[in-house]
């Protein structure tokens, strides 16, 4: 079975200016994402985690410094101008700010028409018409609430919304939703996602759901990858990752989550006291400056990658009895 | 049109209190009518603001500008990014003593930054340091340095972990408890996390609409909220203890210009009666709570 789009040991190196040292921002990734097998794989991680660098690299707008980005087994490099094409269709986003991607002048329709013609998706404008509308629909928008209305009309989860239909219309495979719902209020927070759920479990599109919001992770995705400081900790099931986690920062992003029916200790853990001064990557293991279990073999190489259930990899020495696995490459675990 | 409408609460030395709603519901309205920081053509309609037995409108403008940040001081939402990105992280908590009269020699300025980012857990070379230098958590340590450089009675903080990734914020907050209790001030937290506010507070406000519509000790408030909408927010936050049970809230929040007739919230209020439609619920004490709704 040949991926949708593949991520072979893919890393990506930001340059330095002057007299500046380079910054790595994603360090030798694997991951395919198969037409097939519609899920909904969540990458978690802080600022800085490179996982906005591995959303722009699965769609194509930056290319990697190291490794392959693969469109159906050929280097996005490679792509003819009708694969390019058919990768463009097939592969869409939905960003963060559901306020910037807007031009303030144009009606919201410019933003669904547009594509449908850049693309040739309609036959007539009756047809176009009653696609927006479907897709609209889908989303919980009401068509006749939305349609020839400007940006600044619409409430941002109306907008966000009005994104997530406009990545519905054009039947794509795959949608990588960078934040999604980072900028909407906790109400409509549910709202969207449900949509993007529907999208995976009713139309067989899969989704890259990017995000820093573990809690929401959990609520929505099927799989999940976690990264730190652009390596891979931990990838697997979700309900294990989050429920169990067995990597030290996937524990620490998980004890991080204030919970409302939960004894109220949150505060209560003197390594939030440290001083946080960004600490340069060592030899070793990413993590080791803030691991609680740290031990020295931690700081002289970096860990291997080790299966430690079926659906689950986790990047740290602690498992080193399981079966390795490639480095950046959780490969099966992801998959039922 | 009414932003805030009606609130009443008050705030013992010391407490930690929340005001959480959706955006729009007059939370940080609320905190800016505090501090008499409201734009023309907005204005206090009515009520007042007594803070240690002084009447907040009683003031001139010269007293009540010292009183900000002496009295009351305010970490705005994004106040990250309100540091002045050409001047040192020193020289903006020193402008806080300056701008209040406190014009000190040179060694009791240095010693009054240091032990300032002492107290939020920066080391003192961040004195030096310009704020592009700086990791987005250790800029909002900064900003709560220069709220707490003079010893305010009342920190009011709206939102100033909402771009921030969940350890710092833990980090953040954790900085923020610790030099509330030193200093013994009472603090307002402002936000719509309810699991934040389940760990930090000790007593809620609900907010809907401009209006109160739940106030209770936390712990009472989760455990058994009075007010739909309260309930409605508990629910929206993602659990990690169950997965697939993320509900939102229906609708969206109504335009202040146009609130709805009765009860603000009973368009999205799945336990509307016919009298939610037409009168309006007063607040009303019921044990220990004080809450808005016909049914409580």
């Amino acid at each position: 079975m040949v991926p949708l789009i593949e991520a072979v040991d893919v890393s990506k190196r930001f340059a330095g200016g002057l007299g500046r040292e380079s910054t790595l921002a994603l360090a030798g990734l694997s991951l395919a994402i198969y037409a097939e097998k519609p899920a909904i794989i969540a990458v978690v991680g802080e600022s800085g985690s490179g996982k906005t660098t591995l959303a722009r690299l699965l769609l194509g707008l930056t290319a990697p410094s190291g490794g392959e980005i693969r469109y159906r087994g050929t280097d996005l490099r490679q792509l003819d101008r009708d694969t390019w094409r058919a990768f463009r269709h097939d592969v869409q986003a939905v960003f963060q700010d559901p306020y910037g991607v807007y031009n303030p002048f144009y009606r919201v329709d410019h933003v669904l028409k547009t594509p449908l013609r850049r693309l040739r998706l309609a036959a007539s404008p009756a047809q176009a018409r009653r696609l927006i509308s479907e897709a609209l629909r889908s989303v919980g928008l009401q068509p006749d609430e939305i349609l020839g209305r400007f940006p600044h009309q619409l409430s941002g989860g109306q907008r966000q919304r009005v994104m997530v239909a406009r990545a519905l219309l054009l039947q794509p495979k795959l949608i990588v939703a960078d934040e999604p719902v980072s900028m909407v209020d906790a109400s409509l927070r549910a709202t969207i996602l449900g949509s993007l759920r529907q999208l995976t479990d009713e139309h067989g599109i899969s989704i890259l759901y990017i995000t820093h919001d573990l809690a929401t992770a959990y609520q929505v995705s099927d799989a999940i990858l976690v990264l730190y400081r652009a390596h891979l900790a931990e990838a697997g099931a979700v309900e294990q990752v989050v429920t169990a986690p067995r990597h030290p920062y996937t524990q620490l992003l998980v004890s991080a989550i204030p919970r409302v029916h939960a004894a109220r200790d949150w505060l209560q853990r003197e390594e939030d006291l440290r001083p946080i001064d960004r600490a340069p990557a060592a030899a070793g293991c990413c993590f080791a400056d803030r691991c609680p279990v740290a031990m020295p073999a931690c700081g002289a190489a970096p860990p291997g990658l080790y299966r430690t259930e079926p659906r689950r990899a986790v990047a740290c020495v602690q498992y080193q009895d399981y079966p390795m696995l490639a480095p950046g490459d959780p490969g099966a675990v992801l998959w039922a | 049109m009414r932003a805030v409408d009606d609130v009443s609460f008050a705030l013992a030395p010391g407490e930690r209190f929340g005001l959480a709603g959706e955006s729009g519901s007059g939370k940080s309205t609320l905190a800016l009518s505090i501090l008499r920081l409201i734009k023309p053509p907005g204005r206090i309609a009515a009520g007042e603001v007594w803070l240690a037995g002084t009447r907040l409108a009683d003031l001139d403008a010269d007293r009540i500008r010292a009183l900000r940040l002496a009295g009351i001081a305010l970490v705005p939402q994004g106040s990250m990014n309100s540091l002045n990105p050409v001047l040192r992280i020193g020289r903006q908590i020193t402008d806080a003593f300056a701008d209040h009269g406190q014009h000190l020699g040179r060694s009791e300025h240095e010693r009054r930054v240091r032990a300032s980012l002492a107290r939020v857990g920066l080391s003192e070379n961040v004195a030096r340091m310009y704020p592009h230098e700086l990791s987005g958590g250790m800029k909002q340590r900064a900003c709560i340095a220069i709220a707490i450089s003079l010893r305010p009675r009342v920190i009011i903080a709206d939102e100033p972990t909402s771009a921030l990734d969940v350890v710092v914020q833990r980090q953040v907050m954790a900085t923020l408890a610790r030099v509330q209790q030193d200093l013994g001030a009472a603090l307002i937290l402002i936000g719509h996390d309810m699991g934040l506010m389940a760990q930090f507070v000790d007593r809620l406000a609900v907010m809907y609409a401009g209006r109160l519509v739940e106030v209770a000790p936390i712990a009472e408030i989760i455990a058994n909220p009075r007010h739909p909408y309260t309930r409605a927010l508990i629910a929206s936050l993602p659990s990690l203890d169950a997965r697939g049970t993320l509900a939102g809230i229906p609708g969206l929040a109504p335009l202040l210009r146009q609130l709805p007739a009765g009860c603000a919230f009973h368009p999205r209020c799945p336990k509307a009666v016919e009298r939610c439609l037409s009168e309006k619920p007063p607040v009303r004490d019921l044990a220990g709570a004080q809450v808005a709704c016909h049914l409580a």
